[in-house]
């Protein structure tokens, strides 16, 4: 397993848009992959569940991958949050 | 008559009558079904057949509001592929037998609560979305088609709410304005409004009973009124009639490039205050933005803005323009604009005083945090910077350095940026007359006629008692211009204006003749401009 932790910069968190890119970006990726957040937790490939986390700014989060493919998605889902959150 | 007042959202008049539209609310009885395979194979037929139309929606929005402010309907064919709402539906149907439109309005119903009990304000108002998808997929088990013919005749749309796909889905054709009571300024429906450009007004006490009557929507005041008299009419239709021909000269010069009869071209920007104002730049067909004041950023907040929150303004401009350039304006506070938490001084002479770019180099942990996010953002688009009130070559110098300092930096950490031409503001008589040496540091120029005009005449534009005194046509003027202009083109750069004298039509061939190669104006005057330019021989 591999994990990466972040604090969210965006000032409204992971909103519809975000999250809608969150799913597109880890829906590729055959491990399985999980936003954890203040004790609660999503699959990251579930668009309605994300967003039902209501991810702020300055929430602090860590993204799981276990699988295959999880080396790769951990580097590409990092740098997605970076660039976009 | 009767009057109410509303916040608007998108300004121009609209008059007719009034359509009260009310969602047709699809009725959904609950039915015992025997196969449950068979059921959920007519909910995936149709939530195939929902998205598919989002898919469309999706492309008839971008080409009406834009990419950025299309993607809502992306996100809304998004929930649809939802596992946890598709599950749910599946769930209800086999373990209660139920048909599927009641599966999916009970679905519909959790989602939207689930998100309606959430705390913040945002997320809590994307039960709308979940509502607004449910009902789509209903309305295609129903057989009944979505409506988008609202009327026969041109109507106002008086509505409770109206839902973003609702909004873009009605015939633009016979859409002479919105008014709802819910509804906020910046919900995706006032965006979508804003884009199309249709008079719009949110917060107003609507009543079911206007349905049929005459009215007026103002949507430069907020105003709306019920059953008009006469003379308010003829004031209207006056107002009404000068925005047609506005968008008659629009529709005959969209396009075409701001080009005289003997061949010689000229740059047409727009200035911009706020990212709100981006529709109006794409509808009056700017080739870029030439100002991009950034003071809104600031003066909007109770303090300074952050890296991200600036980057993120930046960075929807850069986007939404698309590769045309973009220049933007560094911070330019204090005079007349003041922010309480900069704590600036009271002065006894604010326009000669501590302002604009003299904050800037005293105080550069502001000024880097601008940098740095116009710099974030330059890797979105084409970004130019520009500096206000220079007077010296020394303080363009230092600006280098900083520049330098925030490159270095964004290289360190590896964030990407692109290209940035820097310009100054010509807006001091002393940046003009020493502008041949200025020329050899910067990339551009772009002449604020507005300031230069003030300190050249020695005459305070807020003194009404002066009126008598002031012409903005004063040779001094002129010649500063053609002096800028020339110093500019001896060194291979472009000299540009981006003050309320680019728009005065009288002196557009003047400046065509005098060599200018851009003219930055609010957006409603680049038209006008191009009709002018392309008469010229």
């Amino acid at each position: 397993m591999k994990s990466f932790n972040y604090t969210i910069q965006d000032e409204i968190g992971i909103h519809a848009r975000p999250a809608g890119l969150l799913v597109k970006e880890s829906k590729p990726f055959t491990s399985t992959i999980i936003l954890k957040v203040d004790g609660q937790q999503s699959d990251a490939k579930k668009l309605m569940a994300l967003m039902a986390l209501g991810v702020g700014h300055g929430a602090e989060i860590t993204i799981t991958a276990e699988g295959d493919d999880e080396e790769a998605a951990i580097t590409k889902l990092e740098a997605f949050f970076k660039a976009n959150l | 008559m009767e009057k109410y007042s509303g916040k608007k959202i998108c300004s121009g008049v609209a008059f007719g009558k009034i359509k009260f539209y009310s969602k047709e609310e699809n009725q959904v009885i609950r039915k015992k079904i025997k196969n449950p395979e068979e059921e959920i194979l007519r909910y995936e037929i149709a939530n195939k057949k929902a998205i598919e139309e989002l898919g469309e929606l999706y492309q008839k929005a971008v080409k009406d509001v834009g990419e950025v402010n299309a993607q809502i309907f992306e996100i809304h064919s998004m929930m649809l592929e939802d596992d946890d709402y598709n599950n749910s539906v599946y769930n209800l149907i086999r373990s209660q037998l139920v048909n599927a439109e009641y599966a999916v309005a009970i679905t519909g119903d959790n989602f939207a609560e689930m998100f309606g009990h959430m705390e913040d304000e945002y997320f809590k108002a994307r039960s709308i979305d979940v509502k607004d998808i449910s009902e789509r997929v209903i309305a295609i088990l129903n057989g009944v088609a979505t409506n988008t013919k609202i009327s026969n005749e041109a109507v106002i749309i008086v509505a409770e709410d109206l839902a973003p796909s609702e909004t873009v889905q009605m015939d633009k054709d016979n859409l002479l304005a919105f008014v709802t009571r819910l509804g906020s300024a910046n919900s995706h429906t006032a965006i979508l409004a804003r884009m199309m450009t249709i008079p719009a007004l949110v917060g107003v006490d609507i009543k079911k009973e206007w349905d049929g009557q005459t009215a007026i929507v103002d949507g430069y005041t907020g105003t709306l009124i019920i059953s008009p008299d006469e003379d308010t009419l003829d004031k209207y239709a006056r107002i009404h009639q000068e925005d047609i021909e506005k968008r008659t000269l629009l529709e005959t010069l969209k396009g075409k490039e701001n080009i005289t009869l003997s061949g010689q071209k000229i740059n047409l920007y727009a200035n911009i205050g706020n990212s709100t104002d981006l529709a109006s730049v794409l509808q009056n067909d700017a080739s870029g933005i030439g100002l991009f004041r950034s003071e809104f950023l600031f003066l909007e907040k109770d303090d300074f803005p952050t890296e991200e929150e600036q980057f993120k303004v930046y960075k929807q401009v850069v986007e939404t323009l698309a590769g045309k350039k973009v220049i933007i304006r560094t911070l330019d506070i204090g005079a007349d604009k003041q922010a309480a938490y900069f704590k600036l001084d009271k002065e006894e002479n604010p326009a000669m005083g501590y302002r604009a770019i003299r904050i800037c180099l005293t105080r550069p942990e502001i000024f880097k945090t601008q940098l740095r996010a116009i710099y974030r953002a330059s890797a979105y688009g084409t970004v130019s910077i520009m500096y206000p009130m220079i007077i010296s070559v020394n303080e363009v110098y230092k600006i280098k350095e900083i520049v330098e300092e925030i490159k270095a930096e964004l290289d360190r950490d590896e964030i990407p940026y692109g290209e940035i031409e820097q310009g100054i503001m010509i807006e001091t008589p002393a940046a003009a007359i020493i502008s041949d040496i200025l020329a050899k540091e910067v990339d551009f120029f772009s002449i604020g006629t507005n300031d230069l005009t003030q300190y050249t005449l020695a005459i305070d534009r807020q003194n009404a008692k002066l009126d008598d005194f002031y012409d903005s046509h004063h040779e001094a003027i002129l010649r500063l211009i053609q002096l800028v202009v020339n110093n500019a083109h001896k060194e291979g750069i472009w000299a540009g204006i981006c003050g309320e004298l680019g728009a005065d039509l009288t002196l557009t061939q003047r400046f065509l003749e005098m060599g200018l190669d851009e003219i930055s104006v609010s957006p409603g005057c680049i038209l006008p401009i191009r009709k002018i330019i392309r008469e010229i021989k």
